[in-house]
C-alpha cells in the first residue's frame, strides 16, 4: 500500500545515520563495551559476586557458623576483618558464604518468572485474539499481588525456606517479564518475515522458537538483570523477617535482621555490611540491565 | 543449472495453475474484497492493480493463507485453499504450491539470518536432503537471482534494499512454487534497481516457467513484466484484460482516470474531483 | 562555474554555493553533500531529482537549518541576499514563516492528540500574533484552497480522521498560511496513491502560480519534477550532476546518469524486451571516491579522464552538466542511443 512505500523507501545505497548502519555483527564483548564504563563497571561487580557465591564457603577465612559466645560484637582484630557479628561469629566469613543462597535465590527467582514469562507472553502474542485477552486478563490478576505478599503465603502454606519464597517470587514477576515481552514478541510476530515463514509452511513452534524468541532475546536478556536486583532485594527482605533463608545458614538479608540490634549499641558493622553488599550487587544488576535494556531498544 | 529449478507442470492437471471464484473478504463492517474472480493460466503473468483500500494486498494475503475468506473459493494447482491448512504437511503442500515476496526489504527477513541459512531453513522444510545437497541448491539459487558468495553469508543489515529483495526471492524460489505473487516487490527499490530485479524477474520466469501474480499499483511496472491485468477499486473488479489492451484503450472511468494519472513527459496535473467525494480516512 | 547560469536573470532568491555537510557517524565524519550548488529565483519552480543516498533531502534540510546535530557546514546558503546559517532568535522565525517546509509523511510530522486547526493555526498564532479567530478563519479559508471543503468542521478534526492524501493537503495550507515566499517540498507525494498524487501536484501547481512561490521540489521521480517544475537538478552521491530546463530533460539530457535514469524506467506505453538497468548500485556521497567521477564505475561512456578527477560542472545549452565528457557526448545520450542493455548489477 502506498502508506507504506514513504517508510520503506530507504533505496539502495548504505545507510548513513539510520541504526541499520552495516557493522561487524557484535557479540558479548562488543555489547557491554557499549554500555559504557558504568556498564563495564557493574558487570565486574556482578562477576566477582558470582566468583564469590561459588567459591565463598571455600574462601572463607573462618568457619561462618562458628559461634564465639565470649565475642559478641567485637570490632576488627587479627585476621578477622570485619569483626564479629551478635552471636560472635565472623562476619567476613559469614559475608563470603553467605553470597551462595543470597545470589542463588534471585537466580532462581529469574529463571523462574523468565520462562514462564516468555513462555505465556509469546503464546499470547502469536495467538493474539481471544487467546492474548484471557493470558492477558489472567495477567493483570497477578499483578494485583504484590510478591512480598505471596511469599508470605507460601511460607505459611509450605513452610518457611529459599524454594517456597523463591518460587512465589517468580510467580509474582512473571506479568511484568509476560508484559513487556509480550510488547516485543508481538511487534515481531507482526513483521513479514515472519509472514514469510508462516507461507513456507513452518510450524508455529519453530517459528516462535527459532525466529521470534531470538529477536527479542536481547531484551529477556535486560529484563533479566534488573529483576535479578529486585529479587534480591526481595528475598533480602523476606529472609529479613525470617521466611526465607532459616539460620544458622549466612545469608546477607538475615545477617541485617539478626545483626540491626547493633546499630544503635554502636556496632554497626555487621549489619552495614550486609547491607552494602546487597546494595552493590543490586545497583551493579539495575544499571547493568538498564543499559542492556537502552542497547536492547536501540539495535531494533 | 536453472533446469534444475525448473517447474515441473503438474500432467495431471492442465488447467489453471490458480483460481479465485466470488471471493469476499469483510472485517467487520467494511468489505475490502467483493466477490472477485479470476483465473491464471500455467507460465502466465497476472497484475492485480489498484490503489490503496483497492483490497489487492488483502487478495494476496488470502491466496496464501495469511487471511481466511469470508466468502468465496480458491484453488492453487486444482488443490483447495479457501479453508486454513489442516497438517503441518498441508501447510508445507501449500507453500511448496504458492509462494510470496512482500513489499518491505527491510522487515522481510529475519535480522539474525544470513542469506544462505534464510535459504537453508525453506530448503530442510520442504525436502529432506542431506547437507551437500541443500549446499549446491543454495548455490543454484543465490546464483541464479544475482547474489555473490560474499552477499549470501551476509547479515541482512549489511545488504542493501535491492539486495534483500533478492534474498527474498531466492528464499520463495527455495520451495519450488508454481506461482509467485510479488506483492509490491519492487514498489520500495531504487529507480536503477527496480530495473535490475524487473529484468530478474523475467529471467527467472524464462528459465523457470514460473507464473507471476504481480500486485501493484504502478502501471508502466505492470506494463513491463504481465500479460493480463485486473483492475480494482474498492474491492471490485471494474476491469480486466491483456495489460496492453487495458493500458493503451481503458474502458472504466477508474482505469483511464488511473492511466491518466501517472506522470510522463509532457505531463500536467489538473485538479478534477476526487471519485467518490471526500476521502475519510480510508487510507 | 556559475552554478546561477543556468537560471533565469534577475537575483535570486534562494542562493546555494559551494554547500559541503559532513555528519558524524560512529566517530568519523562523513560527507553527505559535496560542493552543492543551486539558486531558486522568485517564483520559479525547481525540481531536485536523484534516487537514496544523492543527498536530495539533506539539501532541502540544510536550507532549512534542520541538520542533526553535530553536522558540520561548509558553504553558503543565502536567502533574499541575507546569510541563513548565521540566523537565530527572531531573525530565525521570521526566515521560517518566510521559507515553508513539506514532508514526504505528513503522520510523523503532526501531533496526533491535537486538533487539525490547533496546529495549523499555530504559527500564525505565535510567530506573527495574529488573533485566534482571525488565524481559525484564514485556516478554514485556506483549507478551501486546497480543496477540502467544509473547513470549519475539518479544523476540529484530529488527524486519524484523515486520510493519508487530505493530510497532505492540510499539510500544504498550513505552509501556505505564514504566506512563504519559497516553498521546499521533500517527496510530498511519493506515501500518495497515484491519483490522490495526482490532484495534489496539481493543487501544489495552481497555488505556486496563484500565490507566486519558488518552490524545491525533490522526488525520485524524474517525470513528476518535469511536470511542475520549470527547472529540474538532477543529484548523485552528494552532488549535483545536472541543471535542465525541465522540458529538455528527458530528450536532450547532459549527463548519463540522468539518460540512464530515464531509461532505466519501465515504459507504460510498451513492453521493452529487457529494461536498460544501470550497473551496480547508487552510491552515497562518502562512499563515492574523491578525485574521480562518482558515476564512472556505472557510466556506459566511461574513459580515462572520467577517472582523473572530479569533473566540474560545464555549461551547456542554457544547462549544466558535471561531466568530464558533457561536450563531446552532447546529443548522443537519449535513451535512443544509450548501449545496449548493460548488464545487470
Amino acid at each position: 500500500m502506498s502508506e507504506l512505500m514513504s517508510r520503506a523507501r530507504a533505496g539502495d545505497a548504505a545507510p548513513l545515520v539510520t541504526v541499520r548502519e552495516p557493522r561487524a555483527r557484535r557479540g558479548a564483548v562488543g555489547l557491554l563495551r557499549a554500555t559504557g564504563a558504568a556498564g563495564l563497571a557493574s558487570a565486574v561487580v556482578i562477576a566477582i559476586a558470582t566468583v564469590i557465591a561459588v567459591i565463598g564457603p571455600l574462601i572463607a577465612p573462618f568457619s561462618p557458623t562458628l559461634v564465639h559466645p565470649s565475642l559478641p560484637w567485637v570490632g576488627p582484630t587479627g585476621g578477622h576483618l570485619l569483626g564479629f557479628d551478635v552471636e560472635g561469629r565472623d562476619v567476613l566469613s559469614r559475608l563470603l558464604a553467605g553470597a551462595t543462597s543470597s545470589m542463588l535465590g534471585p537466580l532462581a527467582v529469574v529463571i523462574g518468572s523468565l520462562l514462564a514469562g516468555t513462555l505465556l507472553a509469546v503464546i499470547a502474542a502469536w495467538r493474539r485474539g481471544l487467546v492474548d485477552a484471557v493470558i492477558s486478563s489472567g495477567l493483570d490478576i497477578l499483578f494485583a499481588f504484590p510478591g512480598i505478599l505471596l511469599a508470605v503465603l507460601a511460607a505459611a502454606v509450605f513452610g518457611a525456606g529459599l524454594p517456597a519464597a523463591s518460587i512465589a517470587l517468580a510467580i509474582a514477576y512473571m506479568p511484568y517479564v509476560a508484559r513487556v515481552l509480550r510488547g516485543a514478541a508481538l511487534k515481531e510476530r507482526s513483521q513479514p518475515y515472519v509472514a514469510a515463514l508462516e507461507v513456507q509452511g513452518a510450524s508455529a513452534t519453530t517459528i516462535c522458537l527459532r525466529h521470534i524468541v531470538p529477536n527479542i532475546m536481547p531484551l529477556i536478556v535486560a529484563q533479566a538483570t534488573i529483576l535479578f536486583g529486585y529479587a534480591m532485594v526481595d528475598l533480602a527482605a523476606i529472609s529479613f523477617i525470617g521466611l526465607g533463608v532459616q539460620p544458622p545458614a549466612p545469608n546477607w538479608g538475615f545477617m541485617i535482621s539478626e545483626n540491626q540490634v547493633g546499630i544503635p549499641q554502636h556496632y554497626p558493622l555487621p549489619a552495614l555490611s550486609a547491607g552494602a553488599c546487597i546494595v552493590a550487587v543490586v545497583i551493579a544488576f539495575n544499571v547493568l540491565g538498564e543499559r542492556l535494556f537502552e542497547q536492547a531498544q536501540a539495535s531494533r | 543449472m536453472a533446469e534444475a529449478i525448473a517447474v515441473q507442470p503438474d500432467a495431471a492437471t492442465a488447467g489453471p495453475v490458480l483460481e479465485v471464484a466470488g471471493l469476499r473478504k469483510e472485517f467487520g463492517e467494511l468489505v475490502a474484497v467483493d466477490d472477485v474472480t479470476f483465473s491464471v493460466p500455467q507460465a502466465t503473468s497476472l497484475a492485480i492493480v489498484g490503489e490503496s483500500g483497492s483490497g489487492k494486498t488483502t487478495i494476496a494475503r488470502m491466496i496464501v493463507g495469511l487471511e481466511r475468506p469470508t466468502a468465496g473459493t480458491i484453488t492453487a494447482c486444482g488443490a483447495d485453499r479457501s479453508a486454513p491448512a489442516r497438517s503441518a504437511r498441508d501447510r508445507r503442500r501449500r507453500g511448496s504450491e504458492v509462494q510470496i515476496v512482500f513489499q518491505d526489504p527491510y522487515t522481510s527477513l529475519d535480522p539474525r539470518q544470513t542469506a544462505e541459512a534464510t535459504v537453508d531453513e525453506v530448503l530442510r522444510l520442504h525436502h529432506g536432503w542431506p547437507r551437500d545437497r541443500r549446499r549446491a541448491r543454495i548455490a543454484e539459487l543465490t546464483e541464479l537471482v544475482g547474489l555473490d558468495g560474499r552477499q549470501a553469508r551476509a547479515l541482512p543489515r549489511a545488504l542493501s534494499g535491492g539486495q534483500r529483495q533478492r534474498v527474498a526471492i531466492a528464499r520463495a524460489l527455495a520451495a519450488e512454487p508454481r506461482v509467485l505473487i510479488l506483492d509490491e516487490s519492487v514498489a520500495a527499490l531504487d529507480v536503477s534497481i527496480q530495473a535490475q530485479v524487473l529484468n530478474l524477474l523475467a529471467d527467472i520466469r524464462d528459465s523457470t516457467g514460473v507464473t507471476y501474480v504481480l500486485i501493484s499499483h504502478d502501471l508502466a511496472v505492470v506494463r513491463q513484466l504481465t500479460d493480463e491485468v485486473i483492475v480494482l477499486h474498492r474491492g471490485v473488479v471494474v476491469e480486466r484484460g491483456a495489460t496492453a489492451s487495458v493500458l493503451d484503450d481503458p474502458q472504466h472511468e477508474y482505469t483511464r482516470r488511473l492511466r491518466a494519472s501517472v506522470p510522463r513527459p509532457g505531463w500536467k496535473p489538473r485538479r478534477g474531483a476526487l471519485l467518490g467525494g471526500g476521502e475519510e480516512a480510508s487510507g | 562555474m556559475d552554478q546561477s547560469a543556468a537560471a533565469p536573470p534577475g537575483a535570486p532568491l534562494l542562493l546555494v554555493e559551494g554547500l559541503t555537510v559532513r555528519l558524524p557517524v560512529e566517530g568519523a565524519q562523513r560527507a553527505v553533500l559535496r560542493d552543492v550548488g543551486l539558486s531558486i529565483s522568485p517564483g520559479e519552480a525547481v525540481g531536485l531529482v536523484g534516487e537514496s543516498g544523492s543527498g536530495k533531502s539533506m539539501t532541502a534540510r540544510a536550507i532549512d537549518r534542520l541538520l542533526p546535530r553535530g553536522a558540520q557546514v561548509a558553504g553558503t546558503i543565502s536567502y533574499d541576499g541575507t546569510d541563513v546559517m548565521s540566523l537565530s532568535g527572531a531573525a530565525m522565525r521570521r526566515y521560517r514563516n518566510q521559507v515553508a517546509m513539506i514532508f514526504q509523511d505528513p503522520r510523523a510530522h503532526v501531533n496526533p492528540v491535537r486538533r487539525v486547526g490547533d496546529f495549523m493555526t499555530e504559527a500564525l498564532r505565535t510567530n506573527l500574533g495574529v488573533q485566534p479567530a482571525e488565524a481559525a478563519t484564514r485556516a478554514a479559508d485556506m483549507l478551501g484552497q486546497v480543496g477540502i471543503a467544509d473547513g470549519r468542521r475539518r479544523l476540529r478534526q484530529y488527524p486519524h480522521e484523515l486520510s493519508g492524501g487530505m493530510l497532505q493537503r492540510v499539510m500544504i495550507a498550513t505552509a501556505l498560511l505564514t504566506e512563504p515566499k519559497l516553498l521546499l517540498a521533500d517527496e510530498p507525494t511519493t506515501a500518495l496513491d497515484v491519483t490522490t498524487q495526482a490532484e495534489v501536484m496539481a493543487i501544489l501547481d495552481d497555488l505556486r502560480r496563484e500565490f507566486g512561490l519558488a518552490m524545491l521540489f525533490i522526488t525520485h521521480d524524474l517525470e513528476l519534477a518535469a511536470a511542475i517544475c520549470d527547472r529540474t537538478a538532477v543529484m548523485y552521491a552528494g552532488q549535483i550532476v545536472e541543471v535542465r530546463q525541465s522540458a529538455l530533460l528527458h530528450d536532450d539530457p547532459l549527463h548519463p546518469y540522468t539518460a540512464a535514469l530515464a531509461a532505466a524506467r519501465p515504459d507504460i506505453a510498451q513492453t521493452a524486451p529487457r529494461l536498460a538497468a544501470i550497473p551496480g548500485r547508487p552510491l552515497s556521497a562518502f562512499e563515492a571516491p574523491e578525485e574521480e567521477c562518482a558515476f564512472a564505475p556505472r557510466c556506459p561512456h566511461v574513459r580515462d579522464i572520467c577517472r582523473a578527477e572530479t569533473p566540474e560542472l560545464v555549461g551547456l545549452n542554457g544547462g549544466l552538466s558535471r561531466c568530464a565528457r558533457a561536450i563531446e557526448l552532447r546529443g548522443q545520450l537519449t535513451p535512443a542511443h544509450a548501449p545496449d542493455g548493460g548488464s545487470d548489477g
